[in-house]
């Protein structure tokens, strides 16, 4: 990280591709004759691709299988099926010099500021942790200096290097985590709810810094999150995700713009606009029912039971995702 | 007519190991009968403390409401005796917190919580509770209530769940309802379906509510009148068109700035508010949003501004708020 911005290139390459990825937990029974007894089809059958300095948006409500995706990218879960390449190699197939280096390559930055800093820890020692543990800087001097860099580039003053998390507001430890997560040159990052626990005032300030920095280091960015309207603003391209499975992906205000899947319609139909005039204006109709369990989910269309569009064939074949307009992907078989 | 609730200058105070924390710092509102009145804010600024004050749910210690008056339905709620306002609360006014799970009790059925309040407050017998609260979940929404009843808090989903908490605060015919967060937890589409559900309900009883939330969006889509919280105070208050629309105070148009829209395309850069959030034992006399206000005079560090009129039932409390006209509309 030397502050000099990194051309973009010319041509997209893909810096992930993730296909046919599916993670089944098991449930299991009993202690002693432990049993498997069904599972939990958290994510089932997902592709997508990430190119070098963009920012993909997966979105969905609870469950749809958008953080698990997240951690297997991440290899903190093994998948049960499909494949990860990252820069083209695959992620479950790399051997502990290689994984090692993964490690470096790909960050994460968490929800929850409050848990996901080592409360015993000052700052200048969590920033400083992964830059000691991979032997980039051993001079403690150096390794110091590095750290207070981080700092300012995250908009904090070097001096809360001898602060403790609990002193810092959660705005402030957002950005402690994001100095964390850059501490090691990291080509991408995968934010799982960064901005979600921040207020809305600090919540805007945390999302010009993340797009700063993916133009400044020319980072890429997974953006898990289930707050449409951040999505919207940070990234270029969206996936939403229904039941462990993406129902639609474009373009991001294509996306919003012209939604085709009904759950997508129905997903932005539930958002309220801060704005009473528009609200008073808008017909508006909240989807039925609730997403039903990923341990029996539907058969066909796992969202044929909610969809004012379903007609029996939805019931049968699984939809899959067709290319409808350019660079813009539908998984459903009534919408043309 | 009067109004069904009258706040005036309420004051509660914390004593926290970091200091004294003014959480309510002297509101005062009213809530007209029927009406949705939103009270909005961000973390700390006293909103929920306000709502559990109205009920007079302050842990005594730490917290204690030092001064003001609380006047409901013609009764001024600070003067009643513990069970006098254990009648209130529950028959006349109805409670929705934002988790369901840890505001339902766990080891009673469904059926039983609706009943309890039911026979506690209406004297109803038995038989006659049951078959009332099945008319009550069939009412807000939930599918084979006979069946429902029997069940425990966590056999339902979140959104069913706080659909049971709504049935629990209409249980008595309630004149008010206060929800404090109620869809915080819940995911965008249950969200959409329990504000709804609400809206109805309040329209078909006329029942006045009064919503506590951070969400700019759910205000912008049921609240008739907005009272903006900062630092314990309220800042700026009126009717929701006027919020929106012409602001006149600082922080709620930096606020609705910097909210990224889902209605607009992609802009380059948010424009946040600047600074962090106030620390509330380390408040001085004058506003507390000065540190972070782009209009911010050498005044504003020597008082604190009073919430006055602007315009019509608009009120502002900012020095600058007739300055502030001119601004640009910021929601448009």
């Amino acid at each position: 990280m030397n502050g000099e911005a990194i051309p973009a290139p010319l041509l997209p390459t893909p810096l992930l591709e993730v296909r046919q990825l599916a993670m089944h937990f098991p449930i299991s029974e009993g202690i002693v004759l432990n049993r498997k007894i069904g599972e939990v089809k958290a994510v089932d059958g997902v592709d997508f691709t990430i190119n070098r300095g963009e920012t993909l948006g997966l979105v969905g409500e609870s469950g749809c299988g958008k953080t698990t995706t997240g951690r297997c990218i991440l290899r903190l879960e093994r998948p049960t099926a499909g494949q990860i390449l990252f820069d083209g190699r695959d992620v479950n197939r790399m051997e502990r010099q290689e994984l090692t280096a993964l490690r470096r390559r790909v960050q994460v930055i968490f929800q929850d500021p409050y848990s996901s800093l080592n409360p015993r820890m000052k700052v200048g020692d969590i920033i400083g942790e992964p830059i000691k543990v991979h032997g980039v800087e051993r001079d403690p001097r150096r390794r110091r200096d590095r750290v207070r860099e981080l700092l300012s580039v995250c908009g904090l003053d070097p001096k809360f290097t001898d602060r403790y998390p609990h002193e810092m507001s959660g705005g402030q430890r957002q950005r402690v985590g994001i100095a964390r997560a850059l501490a090691l040159d990291p080509e991408f990052i995968v934010c799982d709810e960064a901005v979600s626990a921040l207020d809305v005032s600090i919540q805007a300030q945390v999302i010009n810094l993340l797009e700063d920095l993916r133009e400044r280091f020319g980072l890429t960015y997974l953006f898990i999150a289930h707050d449409l309207s951040v999505v919207r603003h940070l990234c270029q391209r969206v996936a939403v995700m229904y039941l462990g499975r993406i129902v639609e992906m474009a373009d991001s205000d294509e996306l919003f713009d012209n939604p085709l899947h009904p759950y997508t319609q129905a997903l932005l139909s539930a958002v309220p606009v801060p704005d009473p005039r528009i609200e008073a204006a808008r017909a508006f109709r909240p989807p039925r029912g609730e997403v039903p369990s990923p341990i029996n989910p539907p058969s066909g269309c796992v969202f044929h039971p909610r969809c004012p569009m379903a007609v029996d064939g939805c019931k049968q074949a699984r939809p899959v995702l067709r290319e409808l307009r350019p660079r813009h992907w539908v998984a459903c078989s009534e919408v043309n | 007519m009067p109004p069904l609730l009258e706040v005036r200058a309420l004051h509660t105070e914390f004593r926290t190991g970091a200091g004294l924390v003014r959480a309510v710092d002297g509101i005062s509102y009213t809530v007209e009968p029927g009406e949705t009145v939103a009270i909005v804010g961000e973390s700390g600024s006293g909103k929920s403390v306000s709502a559990l004050s109205i009920l007079r749910l302050i842990p005594d210690p730490p917290g204690r409401i030092t001064n003001g008056e609380i006047l409901f339905d013609g009764k001024d709620l600070r003067r009643l005796t513990e069970p006098e306002m254990r009648e209130i609360r529950g028959r006349d006014i109805g409670m929705v917190f934002q988790e369901p799970m840890t505001s339902l009790n766990p080891v009673l059925t469904i059926g039983r919580q609706i009943t309890e309040t039911l026979e506690q407050h209406q004297g109803v017998d038995r038989a006659a509770a049951d078959r009332r609260a099945i008319e009550l979940l069939e009412l807000v929404g939930i599918a084979d209530p006979a069946r429902r009843l029997k069940q425990y808090p966590h056999q339902l989903s979140g959104g069913m769940r706080q659909r049971v908490m709504i049935a629990v605060a209409l249980a008595c015919n309630p004149k008010l309802i206060i929800a404090d967060e109620p869809t915080t937890a819940l995911d965008v589409t249950i969200q959409a379906q329990i504000l709804e559900l609400m809206k109805t309900l309040a329209r078909r009883f006329n029942v006045a509510q009064i919503i506590i939330t951070h969400n700019l969006g759910v205000v912008a889509r049921y609240a008739a009148r907005v009272n903006v919280m900062y630092a314990g105070r309220i800042v700026e208050s009126g009717p929701a068109d006027a919020i929106y629309h012409a602001p006149r105070h600082p922080y709620t148009m930096a606020l609705l700035r910097s909210v990224p829209r889902l209605d607009r395309p992609r802009q380059a850069r948010l424009d946040p508010v600047d600074g962090q959030p106030p620390d509330l034992t380390r408040l001085d006399g004058g506003c507390a949003f000065r540190p972070r206000c782009r209009f911010a005079v050498e005044r504003c560090g020597q008082e604190q501004p009073a919430l006055e009129p602007v315009e019509g039932g608009h009120l502002a409390a900012c020095f600058r708020s007739t300055e502030l006209l001119a601004s640009q509309d910021v929601a448009a």
